[in-house]
């Protein structure tokens, strides 16, 4: 397998603060690979940084080879990476259907087809049922599911998931987690996620990286990096004293 | 263009038949006073529907139409008068000169990412700064305005848009048509969704591959170039032409009012404020007369509380609520 996405040295600082500090990490084609990391740990920003909200202060990213640093996020979408929004982005006024044709009409030659599409990955995601109403009226997992039905929509090649489980129920949790599974496989979607949801993680991800402070502290398997000692203390452990 | 009727229902197919063939006759039984208002309604639907793409479905509140109704207006009176280009050729002319201009407007508003009311503010700024302009411009008449002859010579030569009261009311109905067409198209196309999602979200937009500066431009393209023939009919219709009138904030209110009274971002929208909102006017101003009131202000105030009351009782439009009531919602395509 070869590295279909490369993030190599990157630093991104706000005012003085460095929320993304000389992170480095490489995803593979095919692969679940999961960020975790305690609140701001710079997830979102590393996210916002491959997306192509900032572009890196320092450091490149290479998808496919070919540098995607510094380009504007609609071109990134364009090229094959879709992600979603922590803080949900519908468009609310529209309907369900209407949102996810609008992310298919990026590769679908017209309307007709981009609602076709649109549906297809409605029923994948069991919102078909909802198709008519207003995303503005959905709950909140309907809409973190809209949001990923969306990104699903531009055929992408990577899809970046920013906490997509959050506010799911354990079932629900499970289903979602069957539905990225089957896609990664059928359709060879490489998928990076940032996931509080440890239960996810350990059963979707192929590997995981552990940001801390910006900085990157422990990467490996799921079983390997829940037992590093830095990684309990920052982030595991932390959670347990919750 | 199948697409694009999609959303018509049955029900729906009827009622805008008989809305067509009651304007289509109406010349015939109603007096000229009537049909007047009639023209009137039209073409605020015909600048109505113009502004609301820009608005209603790319969420860019222009508050500066008036500039493009105007540039469209100036340059075919002054091509007709001057240099006796006809109104046919100026038209191309006219929509360039307003795309010029708003392109000049988008690119100070996209390229340094002014968004919300300060684009608005920037719209009424550029509608301003040519009005000062025109008022102080002795090429274009000044304040004392611009004059198209008026000659019984001329008024059958309707290929210069000289003709009488019914060519003139065609006229504004074909154009009321193709810009409902317009809008429909639009509405059905991927481009219509790309107007849609930067009204709802543009981060959201981007992130799904919009390119929204390109989007915004176009929007804003279409809706300048519509209303500048919008002008040039004005001009032709009107013989007159003043700054203080053709170019002022208030005419940008005026055409902004229809499609917000009817139903922000919807079809219908704008034919139906335009024809609440013109009736309403002469209607009010002959009640007013008629009952001894004629001291001024007093119809902009019975106006503006009639108009208050509207909104109160339908926030997003007359249209969205009459379709539910006469059951003609679009369909779902």
């Amino acid at each position: 397998m070869t590295a279909l996405l490369e993030v190599v040295d990157v630093v991104k600082r706000f005012r003085g603060l460095t929320a993304v500090d000389s992170v480095s990490l490489s995803v593979e084609d095919g692969e679940i690979f999961a960020i975790i990391g305690p609140n701001g740990a710079g997830k979102t920003t590393l996210f916002n940084l491959i997306a192509g909200v900032y572009a890196p202060d320092e450091g490149e990213i290479r998808y496919a080879g070919a540098r995607i640093d510094g380009q504007e996020p609609e071109q990134i979408c364009a090229a094959g990476i879709a992600r979603t929004f922590q803080i949900v982005k519908p468009f609310p006024d529209l309907s369900v259907r209407d949102n996810v044709a609008i992310g298919a009409m990026l590769r679908a030659p017209d309307m007709t087809a981009a609602r076709a599409q649109g549906d297809e990955i409605l029923r994948k995601l069991d919102l078909f049922d909802k198709s008519a109403q207003k995303a503005g009226s959905l709950t909140l997992p309907d809409r973190k599911r809209l949001e990923v039905a969306r990104a699903l929509a531009t055929k992408p090649r990577i899809i970046l998931l920013d906490e997509v489980m959050a506010g799911l129920r354990p079932t629900e949790t499970d289903r979602m987690v069957g539905v990225l599974r089957e896609i990664n496989r059928h359709e060879k979607l490489t998928i990076v996620m940032i996931e509080h949801v440890m239960r996810a993680v350990m059963a979707l991800a192929d590997r995981v990286h552990v940001l801390h402070h910006g900085a990157s502290i422990a990467e490996g398997a799921p079983q390997e990096v829940t037992k590093d000692a830095r990684v309990i203390e920052s982030y595991l452990g932390m959670k347990a004293t919750h | 263009m199948k697409g694009a009727l999609s959303f018509l229902t049955p029900r729906s197919t009827i009622a805008l038949l008989v809305c067509c063939v009651a304007l289509l006759i109406a010349p015939f039984i109603v007096d000229r006073y009537t049909l007047s208002i009639i023209l009137l309604a039209l073409l605020g639907t015909y600048l109505g529907q113009a502004w609301n793409i820009l608005m209603g479905y790319c969420g860019l509140l222009s508050l500066g139409h008036a500039l493009y109704l105007g540039l469209g207006a100036y340059a075919s009176a002054i091509l007709f008068v001057n240099y006796g280009v006809g109104p046919w050729l100026s038209v191309f002319v006219a929509m360039a000169l307003a795309v010029g201009a708003a392109a000049l407007l988008g690119w100070l508003g996209f390229r340094f990412r002014i968004e919300g009311v300060y684009f608005s503010l920037l719209t009424i700024a550029f509608a301003e700064i040519v009005r000062i302009g025109f008022d102080n411009w002795p090429f274009v008449g000044g304040a004392a305005g611009f004059f198209l002859p008026v000659n019984a010579s001329l008024s059958h030569q309707w290929w210069n848009l000289r003709g009488g009261p019914l060519f003139f009311y065609y006229l504004a109905l074909l154009m009321a048509a193709v810009s409902l067409v317009i809008a429909a198209v639009l509405r059905s196309s991927k481009l219509g969704y790309a107007f849609l999602a930067i009204r709802e979200d543009p981060q959201a937009a981007r992130a799904l591959g919009v390119d929204i500066n390109r989007t915004r431009f176009l929007a804003l393209f279409i809706s300048a170039a519509m209303t500048a023939v919008g002008g040039v009919y004005l001009a032709f219709w009107t013989n007159n032409l003043f700054p203080a009138q053709i170019l002022e904030t208030s005419k940008s209110i005026e055409i902004i009012l229809a499609p917000i009274i009817g139903g922000l971002g919807t079809l219908m929208g704008p034919f139906v404020g335009a024809f609440l909102l013109v009736p309403l006017g002469s209607a009010l101003t002959d009640g007013l007369r008629a009952i001894g009131l004629s001291a001024p202000g007093v119809k902009a105030l019975v106006y503006g509380l009639i108009l208050m009351a509207i909104i109160a009782a339908t926030p997003n439009g007359i249209w969205p609520w009459l379709a539910r009531k006469l059951g003609l919602e679009a369909r779902e395509p």
